[in-house]
């Protein structure tokens, strides 16, 4: 297992651009044994991994988000899952990099791992529990990550709420008021910040919805927090 | 937001005794309320009555003209054809509009506008003043669009294109079918009210007839050589309906149609054929009152895309399928989305309230067969020219069957949403 490439997601953006041939290295399975112990305590992974607090790894690669019969996912995987999201490196790596930013209501409590060369150790790891480890799917061009932790002084913009006002009723055309989930998600009384952050990460494409990826692609900082100031205090 | 409960039976009095008064600036001066009149309860005219009078919090006297107690949307009207919603799960009815919004809704038609004075004159012989006026009508057809047929045969060949009476007609018919029969639609040309709607309509009559009458055959006639969503239509016709369909494009004479609606046959390029219902879509044009109101250039009212103010009257506001805009097509979302800017521009020039940038957004969902939903979609600018597109994106082919379905319950989730931002 000489797999010995730490890689930022940067990198990952930059290496998709250029040519959608990655190599197939990952990172050293060994080093992510020791990782994985912090993982461990919800998840189980190898021979007789079953399902406790989250799902056991076996196979994760490849497998469709909230794929495992018999889990009770969030709703936000749950959806990924039905809009065709497969895990491959490049979404594990975020979704481990930053659990909230990927899936808001995700049930996974756990902060996130910053450091990428122990992300991709982890990953490694992983791998050899997932079908034909010598084969890594890759992430398809269109999905490049980009760095998507958003910026302090992003988080720290005091939005309008009455420019986010306005601005909602681009997003009231199908996310009811009355918070209503059937189809499409609810979206009032969301926490400021789990706002931004989940809208920034559609608008760097981190996390995939053709609709949402595009709705939130024009818009600015500033009207970004001026629709978590106003969604934050909306009601039905 | 929601305003108290206000009485509006002076309502038509005070905007008669206003008339005379020239400007919003004048109204402050005599403590009047400016006055907006909607003409059209649809997606475009519902939703920019309704944001005029939940922003202006009262500031603003609204009047809503809409002929129709119970609105049909003619979205999702294809899906009743197809057997997937009940008929009155499409009807809406402005009672939320009068009693949570204080609209002044009024069933009745608008018969005349005078621009210089400022009116509107209904069938009912009532005048009602304004100082912003938003047009919002839908579509008419074009005279003489397809030959041997006027609306005077509506019945015999049914154009089902505004929703209501006409889409019972149109599944009655099709359920009435003789086994092996045919059903015959003839499709509009550019530009026209949803662009995927004929085909999504195939779709569904395919539908039903697939599991109904599987003999039967379906023919479209089209003058278009490309349509909405094209390559995603055929290859699901192709996937549940293999057979059935026989599309013919301008290239097979599908411009070239005669209708005969006493002999219920259709003649494509020479050739008649004996039909047994014919669905005839024929050109269209925005809805009279524009002309009436003599805005329009051509079959559209040219409207300015920052504000959706008519090209020759700044104080009107035409939204939706009857405006001449740019790129944004003919759709219930677009008239949605249209109306929220003509609204936050009408209250910014009644009331001063703060005039933000024009954002427009649309997408179109349809639906194929059971649980086979696709979509498009579009975000917008406003330039000085038109409505100019910005970016987009379409469901693929070859999707996956899980992708589809959550497609679909999107679709069902966006008309739970839409339709409460329309109604209230």
């Amino acid at each position: 297992m000489g797999w010995n490439r730490h890689i930022t997601l940067s990198l990952v953006a930059l290496f998709a651009t250029a040519s959608p041939s990655l190599s197939n290295e990952i990172g050293d399975a060994d080093k992510g044994a020791a990782v994985f112990k912090e993982c461990s305590s919800c998840h189980s992974v190898g021979q007789g991994a079953k399902n406790r607090v989250g799902p056991h790894l076996n196979g994760i690669f490849g497998r469709r988000a909230a794929g495992l019969d018999g889990f009770r996912y969030s709703n936000g995987l749950t959806r990924m899952g039905k809009d065709g999201l497969v895990w491959d490196f490049d979404l594990l790596d975020r979704y481990v990099e930053n659990p909230k930013a990927f899936a808001s209501d995700t049930r996974m409590a756990y902060k996130g791992l910053k450091d990428a060369g122990q992300r991709a150790d982890l990953l490694a790891y992983l791998r050899r529990y997932s079908d034909d480890p010598g084969n890594i799917p890759e992430a398809a061009p269109t999905m490049a990550g980009t760095d998507h932790s958003v910026d302090a002084a992003i988080l720290a913009i005091q939005g309008d709420p009455e420019y986010g006002e306005y601005l909602s009723s681009e997003c009231t055309s199908c996310h009811q008021l009355s918070g209503d989930n059937d189809g499409i998600p609810g979206i009032i009384g969301w926490p400021a910040e789990d706002f931004v952050v989940a809208m920034h990460a559609y608008k760097d494409k981190f996390r995939p919805h053709p609709v949402m990826q595009m709705m939130a692609g024009r818009l600015s900082n500033e009207e970004i927090a001026a629709l978590a100031a106003y969604f934050e205090v909306a009601g039905p | 937001m929601k305003l108290n409960r206000r009485l509006f039976m002076g309502g038509v009095a005070a905007g008669a005794a206003a008339a005379t008064l020239a400007t919003p600036a004048a109204h402050a001066s005599n403590q009047g309320k400016p006055k907006v009149v909607v003409i059209g309860g649809g997606a475009g005219g519902a939703t920019a009555a309704r944001y005029v009078a939940k922003d202006s919090k009262g500031e603003i006297d609204v009047t809503l003209i809409e002929p129709t107690r119970s609105y049909y949307t003619c979205f999702f009207s294809n899906l009743y054809i197809g057997g997937f919603r009940e008929l009155n799960s499409i009807a809406h009815s402005y009672g939320t509009l009068a009693s949570e919004y204080g609209v002044n809704v009024v069933h009745d038609w608008a018969v005349g506008i005078d621009r210089a004075a400022r009116t509107v004159t209904l069938a009912g012989g009532a005048t009602l003043s304004y100082d912003r006026l938003i047009l919002s009508p839908g579509i008419d057809f074009v005279e003489g669009a397809v030959d041997g047929w006027d609306v005077s045969h509506q019945n015999a060949m049914p154009h089902a294109y505004k929703a209501g009476s006409q889409s019972e007609l149109l599944k009655a018919q099709i359920e009435a079918m003789p086994e092996g029969g045919t059903f015959a639609m003839v499709a509009p040309p550019n530009p026209f009210r949803c662009p995927p709607g004929p085909y999504e309509r195939i779709s569904m009559v395919a539908h039903v007839l697939k599991a109904k009458n599987p003999t039967a055959k379906i023919i479209v006639a089209d003058p278009k050589d490309k349509f909405s969503k094209m390559a995603l239509f055929q290859e699901g016709w192709g996937l549940h309906y293999d057979g059935m369909i026989d599309w013919i494009g301008p290239d097979f004479g599908g411009g070239d149609v005669s209708v005969n609606p006493d002999a219920m046959t259709l003649t494509i390029d020479g050739e008649e054929t004996k039909v047994d219902v014919c669905n005839v879509i024929p050109a269209m044009k925005a809805g009279r009152i524009c002309e009436i109101a003599g805005i329009t250039d051509g079959n559209w009212a040219p409207v300015n895309p920052h504000t959706m103010q008519s090209r020759m009257d700044e104080n009107i506001h035409v939204l939706g399928d009857a405006s001449q805009q740019g790129d944004m097509p003919k759709s219930g979302f677009a008239a949605n989305s249209q109306a929220k800017v003509a609204a936050m521009a009408v209250r910014s020039a009644l009331t001063g309230s703060k005039l933000f940038p024009a954002k427009f957004t649309n997408t179109c969902w349809s639906l194929i067969d059971s649980d086979d939903g696709v979509k498009v979609g579009a975000s917008y600018e406003a330039t000085d020219e038109k409505i100019a597109k910005v970016d987009g994106f379409i469901s693929q082919t070859g999707e996956d069957a899980e992708l589809r379905k959550t497609t679909y319950e999107e679709s069902i989730g966006w008309y739970a949403g839409i339709t409460s931002d329309m109604f209230g």
